[in-house]
């Protein structure tokens, strides 16, 4: 099985690879378009700054190539929110456009500290992805930002309030925690979507 | 709902853990990758590396630790101790570090935060704050491994440090460190009031108890400590099972 990562200077990826080498996979690091093009998965994490990010993937005409993208697509963390339409983030930054969310920030309370960081339990799970996963299983976000809940979402978590902590449109998935980082529940994640 | 976390802290030198490690069955309590594997395996939600190699060949032994952790763990974890340079925190989070925490080098030059977050993110950055009471001042903010009194007040440090960007907060109270007797409730449950950021509580962590009441009275979002847990004196699944019959919502 052929799996690209996206190079897009998102961030920590080597979490990422490090995962997947304790699957047994191996997977590529890249930015080429053919390659990508041609691999059986697409892994689209992501940390930092979103504009940044953005900017990166428009230099790389990589904002046209992954809407196009037909086989299992998984982003992670900022990898997801970049799927939407726009986030508030840097000032208001367009986003790929793949799922019609649009990103906002968490308001900080004294209670509800950002960014929402630790372990979370995920709710009203659906689809394969979560196949042998429950609402009592906890997975690990680091996140400001966050996707309203709508008909692509395929799993809840809250803080207080409902939101996305994972998407779905036909191939693309995404989720809003760090598959790579949440312990057994996360790596079920990932043999989940490794046989999409 | 988001839960509390429990960190176990390890102190490493040379590529290697030291300081009282009695794990049994654990062939060699030395080798931080298989401590810290014990460690995940219990149920720890996050660890914490505290380098104290003080050779010319610290970085480079840190960061092959840092890729030999990486390899093996699936949660996330921190590395702190002696970290003073943009390229410092770049090479440890390009080689899996999730987040560096920063001390020293943040309070002789405060915009090392903003330059940190601006490049890497803040959810990567935590800044690690040593406070100390005394009754004329309050509680003050040490460095250099708790010898140098910087005068400032740890409660505005705190503010400032999550102002410029800082993800979350370390706070050590070094006059409870080694104590046993309970974290310093005062002045977590101040620095938690005062930053919308996480505040990890450290320092003086005996019992049981003592983490529910830095949770519930000083609203700490994770409690850590090191000798309770190497020792096995306390285990993260029996502390944890008390904390959830405390009302207190953990990961177990």
């Amino acid at each position: 099985m052929e799996i690209a990562i996206i190079d897009y200077k998102g961030g920590n990826v080597q979490s990422v690879l490090f995962a997947l080498e304790r699957l047994g996979v191996q997977a590529t690091l890249t930015a080429d378009h053919d390659v990508i093009r041609r691999a059986d998965k697409v892994l689209f994490p992501g940390e930092g700054e979103a504009a940044s990010a953005m900017r990166e993937l428009r230099a790389q005409d990589l904002h046209e190539l992954l809407p196009t993208l037909t086989q299992p697509f998984l982003g992670i963390c900022l990898g997801m929110q970049l799927l939407g339409r726009h986030t508030q983030e840097g000032g208001g930054t367009d986003l790929l456009g793949i799922l019609p969310f649009d990103v906002v920030r968490f308001p900080a309370t004294p209670e509800y500290k950002v960014p929402h960081m630790g372990w979370n339990n995920l709710q009203a799970l659906r689809g394969p992805l979560f196949e042998g996963l429950s609402a009592e299983d906890y997975v690990y976000f680091v996140h400001s930002y966050y996707a309203p809940v709508g008909e692509y979402t395929i799993a809840e978590a809250a803080y207080p309030t409902p939101f996305s902590a994972a998407v779905q449109h036909e191939n693309f998935y995404a989720v809003q925690f760090h598959t790579e980082k949440s312990g057994p529940v996360g790596t079920r994640i990932l043999e989940n979507f490794l046989k999409l | 709902m988001l839960t509390k976390r429990i960190i176990p802290c390890l102190d490493v030198k040379d590529g290697r853990t030291v300081k009282g490690v009695r794990f049994e069955g654990l062939r060699d309590a030395g080798d931080p990758v298989a401590l810290a594997a014990r460690y995940a395996r219990e149920g720890a939600d996050e660890l914490v590396f505290l380098d104290i190699t003080a050779t010319n060949q610290k970085r480079a032994t840190l960061v092959a630790l840092v890729r030999d952790v990486a390899r093996e763990l699936d949660i996330p974890f921190t590395v702190g101790g002696g970290i003073g340079t943009v390229a410092d925190v770049e090479a440890l989070l390009m080689n899996g570090a999730d987040k560096v925490s920063i001390n020293s080098a943040a309070l002789a030059r405060p915009e090392l935060i903003d330059e940190l977050a601006a490049r890497f993110g803040s959810q990567c950055i935590v800044v690690a704050a040593d406070a100390r009471y005394n009754d004329a001042d309050g509680w003050l903010i040490y460095t250099r491994a708790g010898t140098h009194n910087t005068g400032r007040d740890a409660v505005q440090w705190c503010r400032e440090a999550a102002e410029r960007g800082a993800g979350e907060i370390l706070l050590t109270s070094m006059s409870n460190d080694g104590t046993k007797d309970g974290f310093a409730l005062d002045i977590t449950g101040a620095v938690s009031r005062a930053v919308t950021i996480p505040v990890i509580a450290s320092g003086g962590a005996g019992s049981k108890q003592d983490f529910t009441n830095v949770f519930q009275q000083a609203h700490a979002d994770a409690g850590l400590a090191a000798s309770i847990f190497h020792f096995g004196e306390i285990g993260i699944r029996e502390l944890k099972e008390h904390l959830r019959q405390d009302g207190i919502a953990v990961r177990l």
